[in-house]
């Protein structure tokens, strides 16, 4: 099986860091992964994405241009991408930026205002990590166990104190 | 379903337990790390994207282990201390990226006419002129036919995975160094910036032949050995570049590296390297689900290219599809290889665009119903 992922949004909101999450994760698991950035000056302000691959077997082209799963976490990406996911994939869009509602009736799309409730649940900055959360709930490629040792894998170590706020933050997206 | 040319020498490691921990890196990171781990201890750089990270590894890891980490004032300043360095005998190494490759192309026909060993990284970006950031194979031509002037040869290896990168640093080295002539790892920019997991050999493993030659300090223990590409009588001159391509001829022989997947019944079969390879491969496994009889050979060398494999697969197809991320350079090299015996047929986008496996698969269904 193969999950192609695509996360989208705005340089600074940590789609880059939520794709390296998955792709550790992934790699927990023994699974062949990749993650392909979007580079550029796109990554200083403007629109950002990244493309994360997951499979048991050798992956081709790591470039994710029909996605399993879309996240979109500002409307630019929303309307670039939402028309890309393939029949019965999942979308998930971050209500509190995007102000669309999507028409296709053959997606799952959820709504969630990550940015808002990381704002009030004092998990401000990980919106990203809270939509992971809801996507390991909806698709399970990957166990919680995994994207636990992930997120230990990937905070770095002047960052250690927010391995906790993350893993508050995959909770509380599961529960959504 | 991975095959190497037969007799060849394998370049994966034998020796890298499964029990080595696999650990998630960007391309220029871990052909980085690869390269300090065969031995380079000389890296003299110049900044620019896609390939940045290389430099910045190295400026991390370099005064770590007692290595030099060098950014020179330009890039025609880092290939000419390659070739100093080179020139006392160590492992020495650079990189950058198109733009940045043209400007070494002087320093770098000095070192092969100075027949010195060395690692030269180019992560391709769109071009010519200052052209784009985005990945892209349109110095295939340059690398394989004139990275400078004079009857001059570099080897050049085209990875295709992260750990490919790895694996083709160390085999870079040993062969640069048996034959005495420089190495160009090609890469591009999805290579570079992308992360996959990969493991690494044990430092050391491979470490740098004894090198006579070297002009090292040696107390008039020995004769002086002497460096140099000036020859100003000809017949000295050619006789210096015939016996470099009696060398060239021993590599063309050789050192052709491969990988043939699902060629051995294929009607037609796609030649693809590096990252048009991945995109390939996905179109040529939809096309086998579509009933289409379709294969593909990745060149790993792209100088020496890979004559023997092609000429072989032409027994069984019927037609040749080059994919590449360029207006068509390394079809030059399909065709010339096949000497018309099978048409060979392009598909490619430029300019920093990747072409997708939708529109490989699209080219290759259409040679399935001609």
């Amino acid at each position: 099986m193969t999950t192609n992922i695509l996360l989208a949004g705005f340089g600074g909101q940590g789609i880059l860091f939520a794709g390296k999450v998955l792709a550790y994760s992934g790699l927990a698991e023994d699974k062949q992964v990749s993650w392909l950035p979007s580079y550029g000056p796109e990554m200083r302000g403007g629109t950002a994405n990244c493309s994360v691959c997951i499979s048991d077997e050798p992956i081709g082209s790591p470039l994710v241009l029909s996605p399993d799963i879309l996240v979109a976490m500002n409307t630019p990406s929303y309307d670039k991408f939402i028309d890309a996911v393939v029949p019965g994939g999942l979308a998930i869009v971050d209500s509190t930026l995007v102000d669309r509602k999507c028409a296709r009736t053959d997606i799952t799309v959820f709504y969630l205002p990550a940015t808002g409730l990381a704002n009030e649940k004092e998990l401000q900055g990980l919106a990203n990590i809270i939509l992971v959360g809801k996507m390991i709930a909806e698709r399970s490629f990957v166990s919680f166990e995994s994207i636990d040792h992930a997120i230990d894998k990937c905070v770095p170590a002047r960052k250690a104190h927010l391995v906790e706020a993350n893993k508050r933050a995959i909770a509380l997206g599961k529960s959504l | 379903m991975r095959h190497d040319v037969p007799g060849q020498r394998d370049y994966r490691y034998k020796g890298v337990s499964k029990v080595q921990e696999r650990v998630l890196m960007k391309g220029n990171e871990a052909l980085a790390e690869a390269a300090i781990r065969a031995g380079c201890r000389h890296y003299f750089g110049y900044p620019i994207t896609p390939q940045t990270e290389v430099a910045a590894y190295m400026a991390k890891r370099m005064p770590k282990i007692g290595g030099t980490f060098l950014q020179a004032e330009s890039e025609i300043a880092a290939i000419n201390m390659v070739l100093g360095a080179a020139s006392a005998g160590v492992r020495a190494m650079t990189s950058s990226s198109s733009p940045g490759i043209s400007l070494k192309c002087e320093g770098i026909s000095y070192i092969v006419g100075s027949d010195l060993p060395c690692l030269i990284v180019d992560v391709m970006r769109g071009g010519p002129g200052l052209g784009g950031i985005q990945p892209s194979q349109a110095d295939y031509w340059q690398v394989t036919r004139a990275l400078g002037h004079g009857d001059a040869h570099v080897l050049v290896y085209a990875p295709s995975t992260v750990q490919e990168m790895v694996d083709l640093v160390v085999k870079a080295y040993e062969t640069a160094e048996r034959y005495r002539l420089p190495a160009v790892l090609l890469a591009d920019g999805m290579l570079g910036q992308m992360m996959e997991p990969v493991t690494f050999p044990e430092e050391g493993a491979h470490a740098p032949i004894e090198k006579p030659w070297a002009v090292t300090g040696h107390q008039n223990a020995r004769k002086h050995n002497i460096i140099n590409s000036l020859f100003l009588k000809p017949d000295e001159l050619e006789e210096r570049v015939k016996s470099r391509f009696l060398r060239y001829e021993q590599i063309k022989k050789s050192e052709q590296l491969a990988e043939e997947t699902m060629t051995e019944d294929a009607d037609i079969i796609v030649v693809a390297y590096g990252a048009s390879a991945r995109i390939a491969m996905n179109a040529v496994k939809a096309a086998r689900a579509d009933g289409v009889k379709a294969g593909l050979i990745r060149p790993v060398t792209l100088w020496p290219f890979p004559t023997d494999v092609l000429q072989k697969s032409a027994k069984q197809a019927k037609q040749f599809l080059c994919v590449e991320m360029s207006m068509g350079q390394m079809v030059d090299d399909v065709r010339l290889t096949l000497e018309g015996s099978r048409p060979v047929h392009f598909y490619g986008r430029t300019g920093g665009i990747i072409p997708t496996p939708a529109e490989v698969l699209a080219e290759i269904n259409k040679l399935a119903k001609d």
